[in-house]
């Protein structure tokens, strides 16, 4: 059960030296995800032509040397990216049987380079939620404590990465999707900056929010991986025309004289000892090479919550408007009309986060409280972004806890939708921004459950991010929870 | 701020949900607490009114090429279609008898 490759510098350096054949790599995290995903439910549909492509890709290798580190590389996709030829559900009633017709842009790229895609993860339907408990497909259970939630929305491909099922997977980011389940689970999970990467063939919750971006075990491999989804795509026109190979320089940066901010808002009283105890290891261990760190104020970023919920209700009312049983997608057997067609498809295909959200963003948008809702979340969001911009002209990144509290257990919050919602209260702001953040394993609390340390920099600043990173990790080390080791094999205690 | 159950009614009607009665009590119920909760938006300043998001993007969106290209063959765009009909996506009667 030992994995037998660990990041993506060490594949391809057992690919190349022919230690493993692209087929043994991409069948020893089938056999893993055959062995642990009963347990753990990570994902929703595999990918039958997996070992076929393994094969002809060690077929090609024979004649041409590998191009890319992600030649032969697994990776696993959250199942609101399409790619052809798989379902794509977004965990979802309402699309159980949808295929898509074409790939998303990031899994044309990751497929050019070469990568082998081993199946779509579980999510919380729509990616609404921070538990991965409303999808409509299953539960998802975190590998370090199975009687606890992964987080969520992106808490399958969070899951399948903290257990080796999949060395790299996609998820998305609207609120802390990315960021949250990477922290619950322990691995690292990047958000990049609003136009890095091309949503196209991304399932719109929050258009104005979305990013997509990567779960790995190591900065570096998050790096390549970001090389390879970066940069336009003339389909989403809200990607920058910036160079992606400024990452790479960035990554090479010092952390030596680096000025970090500590936002003082996010290390006030709601947070968990535990939680504050490893992030203080973690402030020492970036002290102690060098990084400066300084308080700075965001006293706007504690109304990120409720700008959030407002904004992303508000888009997502007028985004999921599309699911109305005509074109695709489930259809009510009930209806003789076509207004009921609608009405009890809807009703119908969706869980009751998504209608509470659809409700909660059609009233923000409804003639009478538009101005008193939405336009009022536009306005503190611009307050957010240029306290963010302040702060930025002080230091070079912030530094902060991802989440309020390590991982819940199953239960604690699904029926209070705003404890649930609180949960997010440090990854909102970033989106709300605009601006990369990425959550990095710190040191377990007491208990052994897994903290995030979350650091959010300015526009473009990926690089640098995954550069202090680097560190955090060399700090804390890689592990691994103890039901995925060697252990599970059935040697004797 | 209460949500009426007239209100949420009438917010589902817009949003083209039906809801069971029980749906709409305990929508009723949750959103007016979640509403209860954002409305502390009001306790901040705002900036003057002028103030749009987006003000602080450097660069506006550019505008997709305009080029022709050919669409989506019929029988793919069909292919995930919960009923059809020849080159037709089929749909319950829209207009009524005698209108």
């Amino acid at each position: 059960m030992t994995p037998l490759f660990d990041g993506i510098a060490s594949f391809a350096q057992g690919r190349d030296s022919r230690k493993f054949s692209i087929e043994e790599a991409v069948r020893s995290c089938l056999d893993r995800i055959e062995n642990l995903d009963p347990e753990l439910g990570a994902f929703l549909s595999l990918n039958p032509n997996a070992v076929n492509r393994a094969r002809q890709l060690d077929n090609r290798m024979a004649r041409n040397p590998a191009q890319s580190p992600f030649y032969g590389y697994p990776v696993a996709i959250k199942d609101n990216l399409h790619v052809a030829g798989m379902p794509t559900t977004c965990a979802s009633r309402m699309l159980a049987n949808y295929r898509p017709l074409e790939n998303a842009t990031v899994v044309d790229r990751l497929l050019k380079a070469g990568a082998v895609i081993l199946g779509k993860t579980n999510m919380d339907e729509f990616a609404m939620g921070s538990s991965t408990e409303n999808s409509a497909m299953g539960v998802t259970r975190n590998p370090w404590d199975t009687r606890r939630v992964p987080g969520g929305s992106s808490g399958g491909s969070a899951v399948a990465v903290a257990s080796d099922m999949a060395p790299m997977a996609l998820g998305s980011d609207t609120g802390g999707s990315i960021r949250q389940p990477a922290a619950f689970c322990g691995v690292l999970g990047l958000k990049p900056t609003y136009g890095r990467i091309s949503r196209y063939g991304l399932v719109a919750f929050s258009s104005s929010l979305d990013q997509i971006g990567p779960f790995a075990r190591r900065a570096q491999d998050a790096l390549e991986m970001m090389l390879v989804l970066s940069g336009p795509d003339g389909r989403d026109m809200t990607v920058a025309s910036r160079n992606p190979e400024e990452m790479r320089r960035d990554f090479a940066s010092e952390v030596r004289g680096m000025v970090i901010g500590m936002p003082e808002e996010f290390f006030s009283d709601g947070l968990d000892d535990g939680v504050r105890v490893s992030l203080e290891r973690a402030r020492e261990v970036l002290a102690a090479e060098g990084a400066e760190f300084r308080p700075v104020r965001l006293p706007s970023a504690q109304y990120g919550i409720n700008v959030y919920y407002l904004i992303a209700t508000s888009e997502a009312a007028s985004n999921l408007s599309r699911y109305d049983g005509v074109r695709y997608g489930y259809r009510s057997l009930k209806a003789s009309n076509i207004r009921d067609l609608y009405t009890h498809t809807r009703q119908e295909g969706f869980g009751p986060e998504v209608k509470r959200r659809i409700l909660l963003g059609t009233f923000a948008l409804s003639a009478g409280y538009q101005d008193q809702y939405y336009r009022k979340a536009q306005q503190v969001q611009s307050l957010i972004r240029e306290e963010f911009d302040r702060a930025f002209h002080e230091v070079d990144m912030l530094f902060a806890p991802t989440t309020p509290t390590p991982p819940f257990l199953f239960g604690e919050k699904s029926s209070d939708p705003l404890a649930m919602y609180l949960s997010d209260i440090y990854t909102i702001s970033a989106n709300l921004a605009g601006l990369p953040a990425l959550s990095v394993p710190s040191w377990p609390t007491a208990e052994g459950l897994p903290v995030g340390a979350q650091l959010i920099g300015p526009a473009w600043s990926e690089g640098r991010l995954l550069k202090v990173a680097s560190v955090l990790e060399e700090a804390v080390g890689v592990r691994r929870p103890p039901m995925t080791g060697e252990r599970q094999g059935g040697e004797a205690a | 701020m209460k949500l009426t159950h007239d209100q949420v009614t009438h917010v589902a009607r817009l949003a083209s949900l039906s809801l069971t009665p029980e749906e709409e009590a305990h929508f009723a119920e949750e959103l007016s607490q979640i509403l209860d909760y954002v409305e502390n938006l009001n306790r901040l300043m705002l900036p003057p009114p002028g103030l749009h998001v987006g003000d602080g993007v450097s660069d506006p969106t550019p505008l997709h090429p305009d080029i022709p290209r050919p669409s989506v063959p019929v029988e793919e765009a069909l292919s995930n279609a919960p009923d059809r009909s020849g080159q037709f996506f089929r749909v319950p009667r829209i207009l009524e008898e005698g209108r």
